[in-house]
């Protein structure tokens, strides 16, 4: 029962480490139908800014849960601002060209991301010190969970609630959901299409980046190339719950979490990364639209 | 009102209006008439800044707004319900009637308005919470033009309202249009192949070929004249 437990707790997390990722992929593809390769690399800078911020705030002889909090935010922010111009100079010139023309410009802006980061930064694991203190927990999930992980478990509800609340009943909101049915017509009733497609970007962004600083922080470590498996890993975990849908993104990620955790805590801890792809092939040959995807062409 | 001078909109290289001009007066129902792969959708998306002319100017009221952005010219007062409705299919019929009032901030206004839309269209008011993609063809017209109305527009643009129609509910959409342009004096630019009823409805008429306008006169003239009695009314 306790190894039970360990294994769901686990997968928990790893699911709500790809909903924070898959939901931007999502949102993204559900306003402009374009898979953003690139996000995994805002989540890795997202990580990589945090470090950063961390680093010169100990330096200061800070060391404080503040420090954590600060460290999220200006990633955030700084992400966010990746995020808003990779759109801007990669996605918006091509903009009604071919679909593929935006796609490789995605692939090709994510491998450009991590290379400038592996220049930057080497390819070396950096320690990345968790400043978030560790509770000793009650009876059943005592020594099996972390408080990170309890972190992130609250991160992501509160990133799920504000979203459903942004797009339920804000401005913001409508529009996005207007530009994801039918971009012309939001048009033609006054939505500032750009304006919502730089919106989505941003926030897409901010949200991963906040995945990269907890994650980090609960792994310990980090270099350029985690943004690469962690968002081939959101990607399919987006495809699973239908891409473009946002319930179906947080599904997908616990779907695909659960289901990493207790496959190789059960059976084998040799394929734990192949299986996110069998997954993959698996949902495109039985269903393309995901769990909660509509057929085709409908998201949000 | 509205004012095309000479304009020439293209697709790509394919050129699809070949300097058109044309005036709307407001208070006017205007009509363009013509067949299939005239032109008359592109002079509705040149106006509103969809498909922007490559020259020539249109100006909206003295303004000139062909370089201004299909946000800005909605925000000016044009509205439009565009060829096949455009329902936002998930939304529901209030959330569709929302987003046609998505620029105005006068809470009460607009719900006086969507009650107004309800009087209008009781059908609309008992499917108010059902998705939009899930109603008829008519329904889905008449929530297109409220849609429309909900802007509050001074000018609006209709395509082709009667395309894919029973008759009986095309006969009722025309009324609307003919009480709108009478009690709110909106000044309306009716796009239609069913020439026969638009020349009926509006004041004015100008037919179009080829992305040319070939003829333009009043409509009873029009409706008389052999040769748009010929071309376009079958007779
Ligand atoms: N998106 C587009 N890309 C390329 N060519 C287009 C496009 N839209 C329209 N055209 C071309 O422009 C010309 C005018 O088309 P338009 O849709 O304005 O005609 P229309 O008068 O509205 O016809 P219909 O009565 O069938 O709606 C046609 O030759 C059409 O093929
Ligand atoms: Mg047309």
């Amino acid at each position: 029962m306790d190894y039970f437990l360990e294994l769901f707790l686990g997968g928990l997390t790893r699911g709500s480490i790809y909903a924070l990722i898959a939901l931007g992929y999502t949102m993204v593809y559900g306003i402009i139908e374009l898979i953003n390769f690139a996000h995994g690399e805002i989540y890795m800078i997202g990580a990589f800014t945090g470090l950063i911020v961390i680093s010169v705030l100990t330096l200061l002889g800070w060391n404080t849960v503040a420090v954590i909090v600060i460290a999220a935010l200006v990633a955030m922010i700084y992400s966010a601002a990746y995020g808003y111009t990779i759109e801007k100079i990669a996605y918006k010139p091509l903009r009604g060209s071919q679909r593929l023309s935006a796609l490789i410009s995605a692939i090709g802006m994510s491998l450009f991301l991590q290379n400038y980061v592996l220049l930057a930064q080497t390819s070396n694991f950096l320690p990345y010190p968790n400043l978030i203190p560790e509770f000793t927990f009650v009876k059943p999930i005592e020594h099996i969970v972390r408080s990170t992980e309890i972190v992130i478990y609250i991160a992501t509800a509160l990133v799920m609630v504000g979203l459903t609340v942004l797009i339920k009943f804000t401005r913001m909101g409508k529009a996005m959901r207007a530009v994801a049915q039918d971009r012309d017509m939001a048009m033609l009733v006054g939505v500032d299409v750009n304006r919502v497609i730089s919106f989505t970007f941003i926030i897409g962004s901010s949200i991963a980046a906040l995945g990269g600083v907890l994650v980090a922080s609960h792994i310990g470590q980090v270099n350029y190339y985690v943004g690469f498996i962690a968002g081939i890993k959101a990607f399919v975990a987006a495809v699973l719950g239908g891409i473009g849908s946002m319930p179906g993104a947080v599904l997908g990620s616990l779907v695909l979490g659960w289901t990493e955790s207790f496959f190789t805590g059960y059976i084998s801890s040799d394929y734990e990364d192949v299986f996110a792809f069998i997954f993959l092939v698996l949902i495109l040959i039985f269903r393309p639209a995901g769990i909660l995807g509509r057929s085709q062409t409908d998201k949000v | 009102m509205l004012e095309l001078l000479d304009i020439n909109t293209f697709y790509g290289n394919i050129q699809a209006l070949k300097g058109v001009s044309l005036e709307i007066a407001e208070g006017e129902i205007v009509t363009l008439i013509g067949a299939n792969g005239a032109g008359k959708t592109t002079t509705l998306m040149s106006i509103c800044g969809a498909v922007p002319p490559r020259s020539g100017e249109i100006k909206f009221e003295g303004r000139a707004i062909s370089d201004m952005r299909p946000n800005e010219i909605v925000a000016l007062g044009i509205s439009q319900v565009p060829e096949g409705r455009r329902i936002f299919p998930y939304l529901s019929v209030a959330e569709n009637l929302d987003m046609g009032a998505f620029l105005r901030d006068d809470r009460e206004g607009v719900k006086k308005d969507v009650e107004y839309i309800y009087g209008l269209f009781p059908i609309l008011a008992e499917r108010r919470h059902q998705a939009g993609g899930t109603l008829s063809g008519g329904e889905q017209q008449m929530l297109a033009i409220s849609r429309a109305l909900m802007a509050r527009p001074r000018m609006l643009l209709l395509d082709e309202p009667s395309l894919g129609l029973a008759p009986l509910v095309v006969k009722r959409i025309f009324e609307i249009i003919r009480k709108i342009n009478a009690e709110n004096k909106t000044t309306i630019f009716l796009v239609e192949q069913n020439a026969n009823l638009a020349l009926k409805v509006a004041h004015r008429g100008y037919v179009m070929e080829n992305g040319r306008i070939i003829m333009s006169d009043r409509a009873d003239q029009l409706l008389t004249n052999e040769d748009v009695r010929k071309a376009y009314l079958g007779i």
